[in-house]
């Protein structure tokens, strides 16, 4: 028979989709987290937020949650860089930045090609977050 | 596939597998065969058996259309390449890279070809083919609720129109096109001698002819649901496909009202009068006669107990969940069609979402599709990208019944609430 999971989804990436981790529900309360980022749009048929509360000192992502609207890899994705951050209590900042579309997509056991570039923006909704975590500790 | 179909195919595998063009009797037998189904489609169609063209498929129908009128005016396959062009560098003129004698070094208005904003991507890009090659295409509004105004294609009519081409039924959202009076206005613009106004008679495009513009429809989505004689619809060129009927898949045919010549797409033997080359594909033929027969039989009845269907399972997914509309005219659409957005879920999510829970259904929209751009129907009727990217099509078949309904209403609500649980938007509806 035909390979045709290599069209349709992994096990593990229909387990996230299913079963999604590390997701935020409603709003934030306030001070819950210290900055956030979005990427995407209602256009091209996905919108990912991601929330972080960091550790000042350490630099120790304490706390990551995400919302998403779109398609199945934006959702697992979503779920899967969530868990690949807070695994360990909280990767630091600099090592999660290091966190590249592929390795969310190898830990996803590997994506449909066409969905690769399109739908794993949990990585960029995450540096934007990021990004403005350091504008507000810099005070701009 | 109705059984009945595969019953009607099975002696046609092995039992009579001659070659319909041979001489000996298997061929001979499975000649007959051919010809039969020929004889029983043309009864469904009110048409002559003479005027049915098999081919492998609704595309191949559809291209075959177009590209058959087209070529066969401009007298076979060439470029057109522009002589005079507009402010904008649009071609105005056009003469034809090819030896066609009639064609020659002879300077031609750009032939016309008018279709709609929401074809199937069969008409739609075969249309913006044509267009590179230098014909001028119209792509019609459909208005919000998905229905071609028939005033419309009255205003797009031009003299150098050689074909209009509208879908009966959209695939999509399912709403029923006005095909009779379409026609109408096509009849009456040929009887006033094709031309609006004073304008631009002074040229001898093969519009001389009367037969121009040819009415073209694509009636893929409606065997079994409306009604398909092509006197009463007074259509030119009608394409029917046998998977969407219960029928075998790669099978199709292109009405060909008597007179009308088209150049064929290929070459090569004289199969299907010289329109449809190469060895008949007698089973499939045979299926595909046997389910339209099908369909037109129970067509009144299947149709009555679908629309009260359809109906209920709108009305309830309308009621019971928040922030849905229904894409397309409530009641001009095909009894088995349900098109719903969903807002704050996505399209291909819910699609996966209710797999898991044994209900098979699609969407038309990004993530879908190898373009990942949305529905180019949903967007056509006016509806803004994120209710294309949430949209969600159902359909209902002969096996539906209200039970079904009521399953996927027990799964449907929860499945929306879990999505938009992590959702980050809220779409104002």
């Amino acid at each position: 028979m035909a390979d045709v999971d290599k069209w349709v989804y992994s096990a593990i990436i229909k387990d996230h989709f299913m079963r999604p981790r590390g997701f935020l529900l409603g709003e934030p309360k306030e001070g819950e987290f210290d900055a956030y980022g979005e990427v995407g749009s209602l256009a091209c048929g996905d919108i990912i937020k991601v929330w972080i509360k960091v550790d000042r000192k350490t630099e120790e992502i304490k706390d990551l949650k995400w919302q998403t609207w779109g398609c199945a890899t934006a959702i697992a994705s979503a779920s899967a860089f969530a868990e690949m951050v807070m695994k360990n209590s909280g990767m630091k900042i600099e090592e999660a930045m290091n966190i590249k579309p592929k390795d969310i997509a190898d830990y996803l056991g590997g994506l449909p090609a066409r969905k690769f570039h399109c739908s794993i923006l949990a990585d960029k909704a995450f540096k934007k977050a990021v990004e403005s975590y350091r504008n507000s500790q810099a005070g701009i | 596939m109705d059984k009945r179909v595969k019953k009607a195919m099975e002696p046609f595998w092995t039992e009579n597998f001659g070659n319909p063009n041979a001489l000996y009797k298997e061929g001979l037998t499975a000649r007959n065969a051919v010809e039969t189904a020929r004889e029983d489609v043309a009864k469904v169609l009110g048409a002559r058996a003479k005027e049915i063209i098999f081919t492998a498929g609704g595309t191949e129908s559809d291209n075959l259309a177009i590209f058959g009128v087209t070529y066969a005016i401009i007298g076979g396959i060439g470029k057109l390449t522009s002589l005079r062009t507009d402010e904008e560098g649009n071609p105005t003129e056009a003469k034809f890279s090819n030896s066609s004698p009639a064609s020659q070094n002879f300077a031609l208005p750009r032939p016309h070809i008018i279709t709609t904003k929401f074809e199937h991507h069969a008409v739609l890009n075969t249309c913006k083919f044509l267009e590179k090659q230098g014909f001028e295409v119209t792509y019609l509004d459909v208005g919000k609720d998905g229905v071609v105004n028939p005033e419309d294609v009255k205003k797009a009519l031009k003299s150098e129109t050689i074909l209009v081409s509208i879908m009966y039924a959209n695939n999509e959202i399912g709403t029923i096109q006005p095909i009779r009076e379409i026609a109408k206005v096509i009849r009456d613009f040929k009887k006033k001698g094709g031309i609006i106004g004073s304008a631009k008679q002074n040229f001898s495009l093969p519009r001389l002819n009367p037969i121009f513009p040819l009415f073209h429809t694509d009636a893929c989505q409606v065997p079994g649901y409306l009604d398909l004689n092509v006197e009463r619809l007074g259509v030119d060129l009608m394409t029917i496909n046998g998977s969407k009927i219960y029928g075998p898949k790669g099978i199709g045919m292109l009405y060909v009202k008597n007179g009308i010549k088209l150049e064929p797409l290929l070459y090569g033997g004289e199969q299907e009068k010289k329109l449809r080359p190469g060895t008949e594909n007698v089973p499939a033929i045979v299926g595909l006669a046997e389910a339209l027969k099908i369909a037109d039989q129970d067509r009144e009845k299947e149709s009555a107990r679908l629309v009260k269907l359809r109906d209920y399972f709108t009305g309830r997914i309308l009621n019971e969940i928040p922030k849905t509309v229904l894409n397309g005219h409530p009641a001009q659409r095909l009894p088995n069609n349900i098109n719903v957005s969903i807002l704050d879920a996505e399209g291909e999510s819910i699609v996966l979402y209710l797999d898991e829970a044994g209900v098979a259904c699609s969407t038309g929209s990004a993530c879908t599709s190898e373009s990942l751009e949305p529905s180019h129907v949903i967007l056509a009727i006016g509806k803004p990208h994120a209710y294309a990217h949430g949209a969600m099509r159902f359909s209902l078949g002969r096996s539906t019944t209200k039970k079904d309904i009521d399953y996927v209403m027990k799964v449907l609500p929860d499945i929306i609430k879990k999505l938009r649980m992590f959702s980050p938007t809220n779409i104002k509806i």
